[in-house]
């Protein structure tokens, strides 16, 4: 009777140790209601000066213009586009993770998809800072939509790529953060009600709307998970598809590539299980939660890398291939060509060939795969490699304009240099807050996979069979649900005994048990429950009798009289006792 | 005078087979609390599937028409200009460069209409005050409210309640 999909022991369990409810409650409260250590004072302080440094070269660079950049004639856009497609292709893992490993019902998301989630908001605002900056007056930014001016009345330009690029984006942002608001209410409702402070009560209180765990919520709530899965999926899709039209609408050598959309969108989800990792190898680390994400979570993030890196390193050849093959001597110039891999650009070529395309190829062994200190120096790699990715993109293929004359190489200023920095540590000053202040494991989900991917039920089922009930750890089955009771009248209990008598009970001392699974028709589950009813060996099956079939059909939910019956398993006992003998 | 009865459990098999019985032998369950989604309790207490899928495709549709009328009336009807050579005199034809805008306002409106009316629905907004009977509902225990009307014999109840595994049984006055 147990409501709990039974999953396949040889799985490896999920959520490790032996936890009940309350423990896994115990665990993600931890962080919030605890203090916090000197090594997180101490990042946080890099990375609040690192933010501080940012905002001083935005307010710089606003008050005195974008000529304090290093673009020149040549190369018009160049660190600030080449950030902002990073971000946004970091932003890319959250939604993947919780809404497509959601309508697939891969259980392991719900170990990574808060943290990852989180992560993909902050990249994604770290990301929309680059286009206002950009704009130069950024006091003008709300030209970008769609609202009537004072000329009576000129509308933005719905054909131009950048403009999608606002929709989609501010689409993207929108709805990953309800998605993971939703998600969160019933766990800042649990911090709500463990915390003893009445300033983090309130304000917990504030946060969690009110929830209160009715049935009927729950059953919303599940459903609204459901549908914005559905929703988000193709919308993560479209985001780098539409960020890649600002490149292939155009007329640049190397920019102009059909093959553009499926390719970013590949590599956003490369460079963002990348940062997922690089996050979380950490933050599981210090948070203790390594029972909740465990190295089972950390393999299947690195087989995902591995996926899509290749599919990013395919692309790469196609690029190399049809550059080669046009022909066409500007095309020779491209990002990924011959004359990039040895022009000045040398050291950018092969830094993306190396941290995108090789690195990757480690995880092809388990061992790698499943070693956290390589995994994490991979990450790493492939984090630099996709930065490298989008700066090639962009900077390579404009600095060998159709004109030698033209030609041009990049230098960023220290505005330039300041910013991105800024941007790493806005993004790490937020996601230190959230780990501080947010239950990074959703803790209700967690708790609803619990039995079935938990190590502590898996190995209860191991020994009491897939059928048992198995309960919440400190919970005592009631006497009417124990094998052989589950009927209210007991008379069947009754019956029981009455068959024991005539059959023979079993004493262990002196008996010793058969395998009645050699019967046919007899699988392992009925045979624990025969067992549990105290029936063992072949000479107690053989003297059972039509009627008592019915009787035991009644206490064991697999068995069946009439498959019993049919097979004759009482004749089946009788010979295998025979020849035992 | 009517009477409420709280049943705590433990664990989320129990609570689900105690709801069936509790309804089976005629006790009226008005709620169930829970830390975490049990599947099949919605069922298991008589509730009818929740329709917030459907107005979320009707928020889409709705979103989809809001963003043809709007690149219609921008780009085509109230000021249409050359962009590239870009057929401005007819929306139909000036469709593909559209598409992505209609797609995101489908999900935006799909999206966020559909979660709003969830809010609502449920009754769940910043300030509003939790309506958890107990603190424990968040965390390990369900609590099962079981209405009584009239003379009935608590007695009886409870002890149908503690066959069924309740751990604590608190009998209210309303």
């Amino acid at each position: 009777m147990s409501l709990h999909h039974y999953e396949a022991p040889i799985r490896e369990p999920l959520v490790l140790g032996e936890k009940s409810y309350h423990d896994v409650t115990e665990d993600i409260v931890a962080p919030i209601l605890g203090k916090a250590n000197k090594s997180w004072w101490a990042i946080f302080t890099i990375a609040l000066i690192a933010f501080v440094w940012g905002l001083g070269c935005i307010v710089y660079l606003i008050s005195t213009g974008i000529g304090t950049w290093g673009l020149n004639k040549t190369i018009g856009w160049a660190w600030d586009i080449t950030n902002f497609v990073w971000w946004v292709g970091i932003g890319h893992a959250g939604t993947l993770i919780s809404a497509v490993l959601l309508l697939f019902r891969q259980k392991w998301r719900m170990g990574v998809n808060r943290s990852a989630e989180a992560m993909t908001i902050f990249a994604v605002v770290q990301a929309g800072l680059f286009p206002l900056i950009h704009m130069g007056r950024i006091w003008l930014a709300y030209w970008v939509l769609p609202i009537p001016n004072q000329f009576g009345s000129l509308w933005i330009n719905f054909n131009s790529p950048l403009l999608w690029d606002v929709f989609a984006i501010a689409t993207y942002l929108s709805i990953s953060l309800v998605f993971w608001y939703t998600g969160l209410l019933p766990d800042f409702a649990m911090v709500r009600d463990r915390t003893k402070n009445e300033f983090q009560r309130k304000i917990y209180g504030i946060l969690s709307f009110g929830w209160s765990g009715r049935v009927k919520d729950w059953q919303r709530w599940e459903e609204v998970h459901l549908v914005l899965a559905g929703l988000a999926t193709p919308l993560v899709l479209s985001v780098h598809t539409t960020v890649s039209f600002d490149f292939a609408t155009s007329v640049v050598p190397g920019w102009h590539s059909n093959i553009y959309p499926p390719y970013f969108v590949a590599g956003a989800v490369f460079s963002g299980f990348a940062m997922v990792q690089t996050l979380l190898i950490v933050m599981r680390k210090v948070l203790h939660m390594e029972e909740y994400i465990t190295m089972l979570h950390i393999e299947y993030m690195n087989k995902v890398i591995l996926v899509v890196g290749g599919i990013v390193s395919v692309a790469y050849a196609t690029e190399y291939f049809i550059a080669w093959y046009s022909g066409s001597e500007y095309e020779n110039y491209t990002y990924l060509s011959f004359g990039a891999a040895t022009g000045p650009y040398w050291w950018a070529f092969w830094s993306l060939i190396i941290c995108n395309s090789i690195a990757p190829l480690f995880f092809f062994i388990k061992k790698v795969r499943r070693n956290i200190f390589i995994t994490y120096i991979i990450a790493l790699l492939i984090n630099i490699g996709m930065w490298f990715e989008r700066f090639n993109i962009i900077v390579v293929n404009l600095s060998h304009d159709r004109l030698p004359s033209g030609w041009a190489m990049f230098s960023p200023t220290f505005v330039d240099i300041g910013v991105f920095i800024g941007t790493i540590g806005f993004f790490s000053v937020l996601f230190l807050l959230y780990a501080r202040t947010f239950p990074v494991i959703p803790q209700a989900e967690i708790k609803s996979i619990l039995k079935s991917s938990g190590e502590y039920y898996k190995a209860r089922r191991a020994v009491e069979g897939d059928g048992a009930m198995v309960l919440n750890p400190g919970t005592e089955l009631p006497e009417k649900y124990k094998v052989g009771q589950n009927v209210s009248d007991k008379t069947e209990v009754k019956a029981i005994e009455e068959i024991l008598n005539r059959i023979g009970a079993y004493n262990p001392e002196v008996d010793t048990p058969d395998d009645l699974q050699k019967i046919t028709g007899l699988g392992s589950i009925i045979e624990k429950d025969l067992n549990k009813l105290g029936i063992h060996t072949y000479d107690q099956v053989s003297k059972l009798e039509e009627q008592d079939y019915l009787v035991i059909e009644a206490l064991i939910p697999a068995f069946s009289a009439e498959t019993a019956k049919t097979e004759n398993w009482a004749g089946q006992a009788l010979n295998l006792k025979n020849n035992k003998l | 005078m009517s009477k409420v009865i709280h049943a705590f459990y433990t664990d989320d098999d129990l609570v689900l087979e105690a709801v069936k019985e509790a309804r089976s032998a005629n006790y009226k369950v008005r709620e169930v609390f829970c830390p975490f989604p049990v599947h099949g309790l919605d069922k298991a207490m008589g509730l009818k599937p929740t329709r917030l899928a459907i107005t979320s495709f009707l928020y889409g549709l709705a979103g989809l028409a809001f963003a043809i009328w709007m690149t219609n009336y921008m780009m085509i009807v109230d000021w249409p200009q050359n962009i590239g050579g870009k057929p401005s005199f007819s929306w139909w034809q000036n469709m593909p460069s559209f598409v992505v805008v209609m797609f995101e306002l489908t999900v935006f409106f799909a999206g966020h209409f559909m979660v709003i009316t969830f809010y609502l629905r449920s009754r769940i907004w910043p300030f509003k005050k939790a309506e958890n009977p107990d603190p424990r509902t968040t965390d390990d225990h369900f609590l099962m409210e079981v209405e009584l009307e009239g003379d009935h014999d608590t007695e009886e109840i409870t002890k149908f309640l503690s066959s069924t595994g309740a751990v604590e049984i608190n009998i209210l006055n309303e």
